[in-house]
């Protein structure tokens, strides 16, 4: 089955999201994240959205609830990389990231990650 | 509401790869049309939200992509279309939040913010019909 890989880098997971998912390579990383915080005892994942045209409902809620599984379980999660398009349209669209925390890129996610330990 | 002008393209709607190959052809229409890079950001997450509906709730259908010249003005009109339940209360349907199907509820009403134009058409037992536009001057 197509799966989107999950790196660690120390106590972090770091996720690349290089193609177009559909809705089911996002039900499946979002299980595969939650997996892998508990198997890795992770403290942060890092998810690299910069490549990304576009976040509709589907991925945005997909993101909200994996940040929300990792906060329960003592995880915060960092979104990188947002294009301004997709900002743009995801304040039109209504759609909050709630308890999602953004970064400018990947070394400013690590870093604001780093912060909390 | 006029059809669209120029021969549409037709893209069935059955399956998620199905979505993701009409958010492909959208942003490919739009850029060979010249709409800069924030109306197709709009538009194709217009068009996904809309396909997922057709395909979830329509139980699949199609978009027609067409585009549209009303000099000065240039656009592009999407029309969803399935033979599903339709949708018993529009206004409902339309609303922020409003979901029966533990999604966000955010589809319908984000098309309708995200296009220049939307146009919901539906009738019990029947089916409905989504059109939505985007216009920019060439
Ligand atoms: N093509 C359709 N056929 C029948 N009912 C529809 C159709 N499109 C939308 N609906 C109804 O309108 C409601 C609102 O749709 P909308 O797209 O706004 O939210 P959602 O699909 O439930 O959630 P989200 O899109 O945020 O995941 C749906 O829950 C459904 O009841
Ligand atoms: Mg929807």
């Amino acid at each position: 089955m197509e799966r989107i890989p999950i790196l660690r880098m120390g106590s972090l997971l770091l996720v690349t999201i290089q193609v177009d998912m559909h809705d089911r390579l996002a039900m499946t990383l979002q299980e595969d994240l939650t997996d892998r915080i508990v198997k890795d005892r992770a403290k942060g994942v890092l998810i690299d959205i910069s490549a990304l045209d576009i976040v509709d409902s589907f991925i945005g809620r997909m993101i909200s609830n994996t940040a929300a599984m990792a906060k329960i379980l003592d995880a915060k999660t960092v979104v990188v990389g947002m294009q301004p398009a997709v900002a743009i349209t995801l304040v039109e669209l209504g759609l909050a990231l709630e308890g999602v925390s953004t970064a400018l890129n990947v070394e400013r996610g690590i870093a604001m990650l780093a912060q909390r330990e | 509401m006029k059809t669209a002008e120029s021969g549409a393209v037709v893209m069935p709607l059955y399956s998620d790869e199905d979505v993701v190959r009409l958010r492909k052809l959208v942003r490919e229409e739009l850029a060979a049309l010249g709409f800069g890079i924030v109306d197709q950001t709009k538009m194709i997450t217009a068009a996904s939200e809309l396909a997922r509906n057709t395909l979830k709730y329509g139980k699949g259908g199609e978009c027609h992509l067409g585009k549209l010249n009303e000099s000065p003005k240039i656009g592009v009109e999407l029309v969803f279309t399935d033979d599903g339940p339709g949708i018993e209360d529009t206004a409902l349907a339309l609303t922020d939040g409003y979901t029966s199907g533990g999604g966000l509820g955010l589809g319908l009403s984000g098309a309708k913010k995200l296009s220049d134009e939307f146009h919901l058409e539906t009738r019990l037992g029947e089916g409905t019909t989504v059109t939505i536009r985007k216009w920019k001057f060439s």
